[in-house]
């Protein structure tokens, strides 16, 4: 069994408020493009969504454990076969752009 | 023919396997009103050819005495779920034309029991909103309007296609998506039944991915017995969503109409919102005495961390989408912009092929899951979240059976009367469902009554985990003492 060491981060406070330099970094990790006329608007409605999630602050959560799963399951294992694969056409069919059995994409290895 | 589209589910259903219409009459019938309607917005793919393909497979097999439970019935199916050689688009640019190989397991398992498909229906872009006005192909209108105005309403959201065409008889039924509300918001703007099911009843396969801890499949009918029907028949165990729930699918058709004697339907306190509208108050205490005079006893409830459930789901609905919509990147499938290297590519895919509720929701996510804010977000929402599953927990413990409450704050509003308001202003809309979602449990939207402008407003049911049943049963007992009949006056 391996077991993954996860260095944990360390916990910061997030500010009350954003601004626009975090929203142009927040858009680049989201690799959606931002046009400069659009990044006020979009800090004043992030951070307004940001001011109405603040709330859950005022909670104690000290001790209680955070949800994952909202209905207890257990992992299922399936049967290690091959079951499904080798169908490239089926794969490929709604590729914006292929050649043969390959997407194509801009070149990213210089 | 349009005493034909009059016919419930069950009518149909026994019309047919007498033999007084066959299920190409009904389609065809269908067919037609989906022509007359377009003006409703409600389909964004009509599919003639496939319906009338699998009518004629129905009349068969009924004839052949080997009818499946949905054999020949006309349905709508939310663009939401991938459908085999059909253009699936979520109702977002980004998936231009794209067309699934396969098809998702609730709608195999409706086109197995002889499910007859009308066409695709429209929703909010990726299921995120609540009117419908985020859908690339803009909003489905609501065929209710309010007396003596022909101001155009929204069908609510994100379902609103499936409710405005269950509602304007554009179909028997329709499948639908619910994550804070998608299925029961619409169904209460529209007079209609919706039902979101316990997590993991109806598997996600094949179902555009929002949300994953959230996002749960149901129907939208025009009565409870409809929705019951409908929901047996998509719900069922598939080892292809391991959180897919491998248990039995009791017969909930039968749950209709039984007995709600003796049971206890708790009250929660904490859903007396500020501000809430007088006919909605008034629409639960009718409710709530409707229950008592069939039987049961009512009891007031605390469900005290409702406040913190909407907050903490702009947390963890906007993280899990911003991991799962990361596979919009212009290389498998869908639209591509190019750009002058690869990152620029996507980003430029995504500005252009994202609407802007969905570029906001997908950047909060990015900002809640960032390095060294994930816990102070992320990890406390799920924190809020077991304190939420908490409050119904002790509440069933208590001996509760079901949870009576409005389905919404208001009645349908207009398209585009909201353009001003702010992003968490429309979050509001989802006050009163959104709860559920976070807890995992069963909640149905039934139509209760009128509001003073004609507009139908609902209340909710919330059950125990996997006890649908009961919701069928209390439904409908609401919606017997209201005398049914929510139908809106064609107009289109």
């Amino acid at each position: 069994m391996l077991k993954r060491a996860v260095a944990s981060k360390p916990a910061r406070k997030p500010p009350m408020s954003v601004d626009e330099s975090t929203v142009r970094r927040v858009a680049k990790l989201a690799r959606i493009a931002v046009e400069d006329e659009e990044i006020a608007k979009l800090t004043g409605e992030l951070d307004a969504i940001l001011a109405f999630v603040e709330e859950l602050s005022a909670l104690d959560v000290e001790g209680v454990e955070p949800m994952t799963s909202v209905i207890p399951t257990s992992v299922r294992l399936r049967e290690d076969v091959v079951n499904d694969g080798g169908d490239a056409e089926r794969v490929l069919m709604n590729a914006p752009a292929r050649e043969g059995d390959f997407y194509v994409v801009p070149k990213v290895v210089e | 023919m349009t005493d034909l589209l009059d016919l419930s589910f069950a009518q149909a259903r026994a019309a047919m396997r007498a033999k007084d219409v066959s299920a190409v009459e009904l389609t065809r019938a269908y067919l037609d009103a989906i022509e007359q309607a377009r003006t409703l917005n409600a389909y964004v793919l009509e599919t003639p050819e496939i319906a009338l393909e699998r009518a004629r497979g129905s009349d068969e097999r009924i004839g052949k005495g080997e009818a499946g439970a949905l054999e020949g019935l006309p349905l709508g199916v939310k663009d939401l779920f991938c459908t085999e050689g059909v253009r699936t688009t979520a109702c977002s640019k980004i998936l231009g034309d794209f067309t699934p190989p396969y098809e998702s397991h609730v709608t195999d398992r409706m086109r197995r029991a002889g499910a007859v498909m009308l066409g695709k229906l429209n929703n909010d872009e990726f299921a995120m909103g609540s009117s419908n006005e985020t859908s690339c192909f803009g909003a489905p209108v609501n065929p209710w309007r309010r007396t003596g105005s022909d101001a155009a309403l929204v069908a609510g959201g994100s379902s609103g296609g499936s409710a405005a065409a269950v509602a304007a008889r554009l179909c028997l039924g329709a499948t639908a998506t619910d994550t804070g509300g998608s299925i029961r918001q619409p169904a209460a703007f529209t007079g209609t039944v919706g039902i979101k099911p316990t997590y993991g009843r109806c598997s996600r396969w094949g179902i555009v991915a929002f949300a994953s801890s959230l996002d749960q499949a149901g129907p939208i009918a025009r009565d409870v017995r409809d929705a019951a029907i409908l929901l047996g028949a998509m719900a069922g165990y598939d080892p292809r969503d391991s959180t897919s729930i491998d248990r039995e699918v009791p017969d909930y058709e039968a749950a209709v109409g039984r007995s709600v004697k003796g049971l206890r339907i708790g009250i929660p306190r904490e859903y007396r919102v500020e501000g809430m509208p007088a006919e909605i108050e008034q629409l639960w205490t009718t409710g709530a005495a409707q229950l008592k005079a069939a039987g049961a006893e009512i009891v007031d409830v605390s469900l005290p961390h409702t406040k913190y459930a909407l907050p903490a789901y702009y947390i963890v609905a906007p993280a899990e989408a911003s991991s799962n919509l990361a596979r919009y990147d212009g290389v498998r499938y869908g639209r591509r912009v190019p750009g002058p290297d690869i990152t620029a590519m996507y980003e430029n895919t995504r500005a252009e092929g994202f609407g802007s509720e969905v570029r906001r929701r997908i950047m909060i996510g990015a900002y809640v899951l960032s390095a060294g804010y994930y816990d102070a977000y992320y990890v406390r929402a799920q924190k809020v979240r077991t304190l939420i599953r908490r409050d119904f927990e002790t509440v069933f413990a208590d001996g509760i059976d079901a949870i009576l409450t409005p389905a919404t704050p208001s009645a349908a509003f207009g398209i585009g009367e909201k353009a001003n308001a702010s992003p968490v202003e429309m979050y509001l809309n989802d006050v009163f469902t959104v709860t559920v979602n976070m807890a995992g449990l069963p909640g149905i939207a039934v139509p209760a009554g009128l509001s003073g402008e004609g507009l139908p407003l609902a209340l909710q049911l919330i059950g125990r985990p996997f006890d649908e049943e009961t919701l069928f049963a209390t439904a409908s007992v609401i919606e017997d003492a209201g005398g049914g009949g929510f139908s809106p006056e064609r107009w289109w």
